[in-house]
């Protein structure tokens, strides 16, 4: 299964989401074509509520724990409860240039 | 010195402290470089640490707190969180009081 198909499915199957997107940017970075280094994730749950930002994406890195330690080197995190996701009208912040650090480290 | 004790002293000596791919001003990786401006916009002096510079402690933090991802940003010598939440405290005007009450209270 693709990297890509691993975190569709970890986050879809642990997180009651209404709204999931899951989007390859490798090609935006210094890395070989078709590769799998580099993800965006927009996760719009109300089981965010009450949730502080670090809290959400603490539980979003131990449920990709594996994949972050093997396969992803970077991983953009937007996440939002129904209404956060309604007061910024259904769109997440674009992922910055790449800088070619990767290539250094 | 042991390095988690070393990135202790770093996070907990200084009021912000940004962890880092490159410096502010030659930044090497965007995420990095978001943080670093959003920090700058605060309009307050930041520490950073060049991780691609120190290899024990790029190897290192990401343990120390339990993160796995760079940047990380420390305030009063807690993980405050990486690029996006940076940047999501800093649209909504929360990260330069955050920044200010730390530099403020050092």
């Amino acid at each position: 299964m693709s990297v890509q198909s691993t975190i569709e499915e970890k986050l879809a199957n642990n997180i009651q989401a209404l709204h999931l997107e899951v989007v390859n940017e490798s090609n935006n970075h210094n890395v070989p074509p078709g590769s799998e280094s580099h993800f965006k994730v927009v996760l719009v749950s109300n089981a965010f509520e009450g949730q502080s930002l670090i809290a959400r994406h603490r539980a979003i890195n131990k449920l990709l724990e594996d994949e972050l330690k093997n396969h992803i080197h970077a991983l953009a995190l937007h996440t939002y409860t129904e209404a956060e996701w309604r007061d910024r009208h259904g769109s997440a912040p674009m992922s910055p240039p790449c800088r070619g650090g990767a290539k250094l480290s | 010195m042991d390095v988690l004790e070393r990135i202790h002293q770093q996070v907990t000596e200084n009021p912000v402290v940004l962890y880092m791919k490159g410096t502010p001003s030659i930044p090497q990786c965007g995420f990095s470089s978001r943080a670093a401006e959003a920090l700058k916009a605060c309009g307050q002096e930041f520490t950073y640490v060049n991780v691609l510079a120190d290899p024990e402690i790029f190897e290192n933090l990401p343990r120390y707190a339990d993160w796995p991802t760079f940047p990380q940003l420390y305030i009063n010598g807690e993980l405050i969180g990486g690029c996006d939440i940076t940047l999501e405290l800093y649209q909504r005007g929360e990260l330069k009081k955050m920044v200010s009450d730390a530099v403020a209270g050092a």
